[in-house]
């Protein structure tokens, strides 16, 4: 009885606390640095930090707390420290200005890293000119969301992604803004995880990047002008929807890649401007449908060990070429979708055409084997070769064709 | 020399032929607009009937009015003229009748459909530009072609043939040399292969404004790094240029040799 009686007024003091207690910091406060406001705080307890500028190394927060800034205070890494390391279960770090986190190879430096913990939000913050942003290493459920992360990235080897997320599970990342950095959003083994609603761009390598991460899912985000746009490898299981694939242009840019990974759904996607569309390397059993492909070089490139690719519903508008397969076509299957360049006739106006399409051009497959051959581009010579095979296929694979090819473009 | 320009220009411009031509850039640019309504859609559309058609007309336009006008030059000869002034006088205004009917097809239903506006503008001017070098190096060809062979078969044969390795052999054989040494770094080579032919040349100037995205992978980005900045740019219309002046000359040297 007593027992039940102290556990219950502990539990109240706890709540009265947690709702009363809120240590206030600020230059002129009473509590004037971080790091003495942590130690003083109990668990539940709020820490206000007030606009102003702190520079005070490794902050450690070890409490179930929640930072909370008030017209973004500023802390300064001094290009040396990680500024937040969360090792407790339920912090929520938001409104901060974090900057100058340090830069360490060795060390892996973040502005924030939460170490084997989990209900965690990190809400709202600004991060600038940091090595890792967020950096969630063994972490399990939590938050990431609203955050701005901009980093000053100039080449793969000496930078860090914006969020990193290792051995994590049941994460959400949405409506960040992420650019400058190695990575906008990197996934290695998280599961269970989505990602939604975010903006990443301008970042050196990729947008997204997966590696060993299952049954995840990412929807609604926009990538553009990364080095790629999304990299999806050795993975399984992850869904992508209504993402915006835009401008991811250069020698070796695209807009989504596939790298051994299986299982997988692509809907209602967008790709444009991007130098290609898709790459797919070792890709199997994934579905494509309603997607756009408009303006790019290349819309898909298909390279060996790809099975079970069915493509649907989809429209290929004005790409330069739609089509590359290298190797046979296995049972990959292209019907039914909208391809700009078809000019076949639907005579019984079922809304199909009545000749089957061929999405591989010789063009496609001179490339492959020269690509100094692009120069010829458009050329009257290509034109004339393409029409030649298209009426009689010697080269191309004779099994890649769209049976029933839309007349109208899938709205 | 500017008086038989204008004559010629003014004679050219009268003709049926000429008057054929303006109509036909007319109607074409005017029904792909109405078509289409996407001027960037009809920029490219174009780009394939300019680099084929220009020099196609011009060449076979070149020959056919420098033998037509024979007499008339054999009485121009007989005067005290200069004889440079004679034919170059002819070239330019033959060159310029079909520029202006170049400029006055397209151009027109472009103004028409609200040009200025919009964003198309430099490419459209890229277009026109090419348009513009490409009938002159190619009446500069014919003129010397005609020059050359008083045989009017041989060289109404010879001009074709010349358009048709311009427009079509050059590239295939441009195609093979690549196939062939694939096992080496091209991307200078073709690069170089493509200041040699004028239609490639301006093929290149077009798209690099144009399908940029496409180009921009694998080899296209050396391409771009050079053909993108300025000095590329100004580098490409220096070929340009170069293949206008070097049949201009050869023209003189011819005229100034050959025995009427």
């Amino acid at each position: 009885m007593t027992l039940r009686v102290s556990i219950l007024l502990l539990l109240l003091g706890w709540a009265f606390a947690g709702a009363a207690a809120t240590i206030e910091v600020c230059a002129g406060c009473k509590v004037k640095t971080i790091t003495e406001a942590i130690q003083q705080a109990t668990a539940g307890d709020i820490v206000l930090i007030k606009s102003g500028f702190y520079a005070e190394g490794n902050i450690v927060v070890d409490k179930p707390l929640t930072l909370r800034g008030e017209g973004y205070p500023v802390l300064d890494g001094r290009m040396t420290e990680e500024a937040l390391t969360i090792t407790a279960d339920s912090v929520t770090v938001e409104g901060l200005k974090i900057q100058n986190s340090g830069h360490n190879q060795l060390k892996d430096l973040a502005a924030i890293r939460v170490q084997r913990r989990k209900d965690y939000i990190i809400r709202n913050n600004i991060l600038f000119n940091s090595f890792f942003g967020i950096y969630l290493e063994y972490a399990g459920a939590g938050i990431v969301e609203g955050n701005t992360i901009i980093g000053k990235a100039e080449s793969e080897m000496n930078a860090g992604n914006a969020i990193h997320a290792w051995y994590v599970n049941n994460l959400t990342v949405r409506n960040n803004h992420l650019s400058g950095h190695r990575d906008g959003i990197y996934f290695e083994f998280v599961s269970d995880s989505h990602i939604h609603d975010n903006r990443s761009t301008g970042n050196v390598r990729y947008g997204l990047h997966f590696m060993f991460s299952n049954d995840d899912a990412y929807y609604c985000n926009i990538f553009d002008q990364n080095g790629a746009g999304v990299a999806v490898m050795f993975s399984k299981r992850i869904t992508m929807t209504d993402n915006l694939f835009e401008h991811n242009w250069g020698r070796a840019a695209y807009g989504l890649l596939l790298k051994e990974i299986t299982d997988a759904d692509i809907l209602r996607n967008h790709f444009t401007d991007n130098t290609l569309g898709i790459m797919l390397e070792g890709a199997a059993r994934i579905r494509y449908e309603n997607n756009v492909f408009k303006s790019n070089g290349w819309a898909l490139q298909i390279s060996g060990g790809c099975e079970d690719n069915h493509f649907t519903r989809n429209n290929f508008l004005n790409n330069a070429l739609d089509l590359v397969v290298n190797g046979r076509a296995n049972n990959n299957s292209f019907d039914g979708n909208y391809w700009s360049e078809y000019n076949g006739y639907d005579l019984d106006r079922n809304g199909n055409g009545d000749v089957p399409h061929r999405p591989v051009k010789l063009y496609s497959y001179i490339l492959t084997q020269a690509p100094e051959a692009i120069v010829l581009l458009r050329s009257f010579f290509i034109d004339l070769l393409n029409f030649s095979e298209k009426i009689s296929p010697a080269l191309t694979p004779d099994n890649v064709l769209d049976n029933r090819p839309l007349m109208q473009p899938v709205s | 020399m500017l008086k038989i320009m204008k004559y010629t220009l003014s004679d050219l411009l009268r003709s049926r032929w000429g008057l054929l031509y303006l109509g036909f850039f007319l109607l074409l640019t005017l029904s792909l607009l109405w078509l289409s309504g996407d001027v960037s859609k009809v920029v490219i559309s174009l780009m394939n009937v300019v680099l084929i058609l220009c020099p196609l007309i011009a060449v076979m336009f070149g020959v056919m009015y420098f033998y037509n006008s024979r007499e008339f030059t054999e009485l121009l000869l007989a005067q005290p003229i200069r004889r440079s002034d004679i034919f170059w006088g002819q070239y330019l205004g033959l060159a310029l009748s079909l520029s202006i009917s170049l400029l006055l097809g397209v151009g027109l239903p472009f103004l028409l459909y609200g040009l200025f506006g919009s964003t198309e503008i430099w490419n459209f001017f890229v277009l026109i530009t090419t348009g513009v070098f490409l009938s002159f190096i190619f009446s500069g060809l014919a003129f010397y072609i005609a020059l050359r062979n008083d045989n009017r078969i041989r060289g109404f044969g010879l001009a074709i043939l010349v358009w048709l390795f311009f427009a079509v052999i050059y590239d295939g054989i441009f195609l093979l040399s690549l196939i062939l040494l694939r096992d080496y770094p091209l991307e200078y080579y073709s690069m170089v292969a493509t200041m040699f032919n004028p239609i490639d040349l301006s093929r290149i100037l077009i798209l690099l404004k144009l399908d940029i995205s496409a180009l921009m992978g694998y080899t296209g980005a050396v391409f771009r790094k050079f053909l993108g900045t300025g000095l590329g740019t100004a580098l490409a219309f220096t070929a340009l240029l170069l293949w206008v002046v070097l049949p201009a000359w050869s023209i003189r040297r011819l005229a100034l040799r050959k025995d009427f």
